[in-house]
């Protein structure tokens, strides 16, 4: 007959197992190395927009609620591997379980997770919902591809295709706290525009168009990521965002407006050269 | 020590026989490559899927090489792109032959956890838990002879091993594998214009349909044989566990599977035919129209389509790899706390639970992909309610060792694994099942770490359980436990050391599929934390060769396996092992459930009661 492990095989296994547990802080070990750059935390980046403290807040409930449940689970489990663990002469308590506690057990976590959802949604219909987008936002159209965003404001007539059209590749002005629609389109394959500090992720999609609104709450440079794989060198797909002032905004549109009315080619796909 | 009671000839049979009756010989071909033996069949799969573990997780180390090191300047980096160039070839290595230095080229790393993902989701944890497990278990544990539809099982397994061949081919086509994601969402994956890969998708495409079709055989074979072949006395609340999960999987599997086989034809029609059910009008490809009227592409399709079509069968997909890990770990952690399973018919409810309400959750990987947002409101609510009878599950896998007797054996050690990474899969699962929350960490690395707590620490951890606990059923003799938790304390350090910092990369805003973070300004801050990861990753990988030694040196060198090493109560543990052809010398009897550990009936001096033992005075009362 092969034999369990005994008593004090088990004693000496215990304290790893709990090393083990502890391991899950390990990467603290790589916060060591320095940081590189102006980010200099390892948390969420710094909430610059209207909605995203909300959204980091939405967060925060869950990681406090997740927390909580992952260290009392986890904690029993390690109590009671510690408890039981076999030991000559001990029985096992005969038992097929308890309703009570499985009818607890299906309640509580129904409830909380119910509670979440309808928190998290009114949330959602907050950003998402298109009947509760800000009214009378400026729109701004960007139409990615591989590899760059291609964006376009509407010029002084506010219609897009017309020739007063603004059009930039990877630099995209925005007003210091005012709300913008932006509508997305992807030209080849699925895109997705992302700002981490804004808080803010949509695909852009071929062949049909999406709409996100944001309202910067900070003034600087921040990039555009793409969040969708979208190719070979989908890593490189970098935009910029700056948040001017609204004089500087308008100046700037001013300085890019087309001298003459001319079709809205779309500069050279330089990406393709590799 | 071994008491062998029944009839060991099989083993031993000459090569050229042929019998008409019972345990007829068997020519060589017959025994071990076109076997219908469940068993036999249920090790082809073990193989195979231990084949592709290997793959798989060779691709892994690949792309965590590349994320631990984007500059590709350290030693560490040198010394495994040169180790993995022999395998990959030169060119994909970048391979720089007046300075001798290696790179990666970024449609190579593309190709990698795409194939990555596609080998281990596919070929490694569905045939290790639908294959292996599924063949080798149900007619032992229900106590059927054999499954209901042996030749399907034989068909289910060879046409496996052609999606495996066709996979693995697409490797060494020009244009290199498919790159497009394991999700291969078009227009990407449809238009070859805007990957470069041409033939690496389409057999992407065909082998998955042929592992769908064996998928399907599987299925069909399994919830037959659960159904029929029961022994008198298994009742369907008799069952183990294990069964009940693998029954409800086969059932998912039967009504997901030809969804995904669907869109998969589609997507080949698109790519090879020139439909466009995916390809919308108006694309442009440097420059020039390329779908819509007059062009090489009809157009007028929609993207979209596909990323319904892909989740709704990729979200049951998900359960599909996990429910079986869930019903093994129950086996196992009942047997070693000694006691019966906490709350046995809420846990079936459980799965069923899942099983259901997993058909209802596919748009929460699709918040952020242009969906109607209402939709968002709706898959947030059912994917909230999933969480609850995982809840259940967890609870009760606590209730079960609450109170017991526990051995701490490798396989426990991995069912306990199991269980504490499962809790984290699962609770980093609300973080995205929250719509807003969503919006940040969609497509980050977050996922990434969640999913693999859910697929490595959930059911590869299970699947190791299942191994250990099994193999003496499987081969004779017991692995090696000094090994075995060597292995188990490897891979559990080295397992959180890759994957718990994924979720503080994923917080840190990092996108996934991306060959070089450090062009972002935000991302640079994580390169040591990356290379952190890589080397865990590297000694994870060790720890499955560690895994691989034990497997194979225990079958000439391990300790002989009693008939029950474990003491357990299911009616595989009552033949001994070589188990001939029909299992069961005869039919056998079932009294009671299968998780009678420490009841107060136990035959004097044991804490079990094997399922098929009878009750005293059953024979005279019978008489």
């Amino acid at each position: 007959m092969s034999r369990p492990s005994g008593l004090k095989s088990t004693l000496k296994k215990l304290p790893g197992f709990l090393f083990a547990v502890i391991a899950f802080l390990a990467p603290a070990a790589s916060f060591a190395v320095p940081a590189k750059s102006r980010y200099d935390h390892y948390w969420l980046p710094d909430a610059n927009s209207t909605y995203a403290p909300k959204i980091d807040g939405m967060f925060n409930t869950i990681l406090w609620i997740t927390m909580t449940v992952f260290v009392l689970v986890e904690l029993g489990i390690l109590y009671f591997l510690f408890k039981y663990r076999h030991k000559p002469g001990r029985k096992a308590t005969y038992t097929h379980g308890n309703n009570k506690l499985e009818i607890a057990w299906t309640i509580v976590p129904a409830v909380i997770l119910v509670f979440l959802a309808i928190f998290s949604n009114s949330l959602w219909s907050e950003i998402r919902d298109p009947a509760k987008f800000p009214k009378d936002a400026p729109v701004i159209r960007i139409k990615p591809r591989q590899f760059q965003w291609d964006i376009t404001y509407p010029g002084p007539d506010g219609k897009f295709d017309t020739p007063d059209d603004i059009n930039t590749i990877n630099q995209l002005y925005l007003a210091y706290n005012s709300p913008i629609q932006i509508k997305l389109q992807a030209q080849d394959v699925i895109h997705s525009f992302f700002v981490p500090e804004f808080r803010i992720k949509q695909d852009a999609v071929p062949g049909m168009q999406t709409a996100v609104w944001i309202q910067p709450t900070k003034m600087g440079d921040f990039n555009i990521a793409c969040a969708e794989l979208c190719g070979a060198q989908h890593y490189r797909m970098m935009g910029y965002v700056h948040i001017v002032t609204p004089d500087s905004l308008a100046s700037w549109l001013k300085s890019q407006a087309p001298e003459a009315p001319a079709p809205a080619a779309p500069a050279v796909d330089t990406t393709k050269a590799k | 020590m071994a008491t062998i009671v029944l009839p060991a000839e099989v083993k031993k049979v000459s090569h050229n026989g042929h019998a008409g009756h019972g345990h007829h010989e068997l020519s060589f071909v017959r025994k071990y490559l076109f076997s219908t033996d469940h068993k036999t069949i249920g090790k082809q799969f073990l193989f195979f899927s231990m084949f592709f573990l290997l793959v798989g997780g060779t691709l892994a180390l690949v792309v965590r090489l590349q994320l631990g090191f984007p500059d590709h300047q350290s030693g560490f980096f040198q010394f495994f792109a040169k180790f993995f160039s022999l395998i990959f070839g030169k060119t994909n290595f970048d391979f720089n032959k007046d300075t001798g230095m290696y790179g990666m080229l970024d449609n190579f790393y593309n190709s990698a956890f795409t194939m990555h993902a596609t080998f281990m989701i596919f070929f490694a944890v569905m045939p290790f838990l639908m294959g292996t497990f599924a063949n080798f278990l149900i007619p032992l544990k229900i106590g059927a002879g054999d499954m209901a539809f042996p030749k399907l099982n034989m068909a289910s397994f060879w046409v496996a091993v052609l999606a495996g061949l066709i996979m693995l081919t697409a490797f060494f086509v020009k244009g290199g594998a498919a790159s497009g994601g394991w999700t291969g969402y078009p227009t990407l994956s449809a238009v070859p214009d805007f990957s470069g890969v041409i033939w690496g998708q389409n057999l992407w495409l065909i082998s998955l349909l042929c592992s769908g079709i064996s998928s399907l055989l599987g299925a069909i074979n399994y919830i037959t044989t659960v159904v029929n072949m029961r022994c008198p006395g298994m009742s369907w609340f008799r069952l183990p566990l294990s069964i009940w999960a693998i029954f409800i999987t086969a059932i998912l599997l039967l009504l997901a599977v030809p969804v995904l086989a669907s869109a998969l034809i589609l997507l080949l029609f698109d790519r090879t035919i020139g439909t466009s059910f995916f390809i919308p009008t108006g694309l442009l490809s440097a420059g020039t129209v390329i779908s819509g009227p007059g062009t090489a592409h009809a157009g007028g399709g929609q993207v979209l389509l596909w990323q319904h079509l892909f989740w709704f069968f990729g979200h049951p997909e998900v359960y599909i790899m996990i429910l079986p890990a869930m019903g093994i770990a129950s086996d196992v952690l009942s047997n070693f706390s000694r006691k019966p399973i906490f709350g046995y018919k809420a846990m079936v409810l459980a799965i069923a639970g899942i099983a259901v309400l997993g058909f209802f959750v596919w748009g929460h990987h699709m918040f952020q992909s242009g969906m109607n947002p209402l939709l968002g409101t709706t898959f947030m609510i059912s994917t909230m309610l999933i969480a609850v009878p995982s809840a259940i599950k967890t609870f009760n896998w606590m209730g079960t060792i609450w109170g017991g007797n526990i051995r701490f054996t490798t396989s426990m050690l991995f069912a306990i694994g199991f269980v504490t990474m499962f809790v984290i899969g699962g609770l980093s699962g609300i973080f995205m099942a929250s719509t807003p929350v969503d919006i940040f960490i969609h497509d980050t690395y977050f996922i990434v770490g969640h999913i693999h707590y859910v697929l490595f620490g959930g059911s590869i951890f299970s699947i190791f359980a299942g191994l250990y606990f099994w193999y003496p059923k499987m081969f004779g003799r017991m692995m090696n436990e000094k090994l075995g938790k060597i292995h188990f304390w490897t891979a559990f350090l080295s397992f959180n050391g890759v994957f718990f910092p994924m979720h503080i990369l994923g917080i840190g805003g990092m996108m996934r599929r991306i060959y070089d973070y450090t062009q972002y300004p935000h991302l640079v801050r994580f390169q040591g934390m990356n290379a952190f990861m890589t080397i865990c990753a590297f000694i994870l990988g060790f720890s499955t060769l560690v895994f691989l030694f034990n497997f194979f040196w225990s079958m000439k060198k391990g300790k002989i396996a009693d008939i029950n090493p474990w003491q357990s109560n299911t009616l595989e543990w009552t033949v001994a092992y070589p188990i001939p052809h029909g299992n069961f010398p005869e039919m056998p009897h079932v009294f009671r459930g299968p998780y009678e550990y420490s009841a107060p009936d136990c035959p004097a001096g044991t804490d079990y009661y094997p399922q098929n033992m009878p009750p005293p005075g059953w024979g005279e009362a019978k008489a």
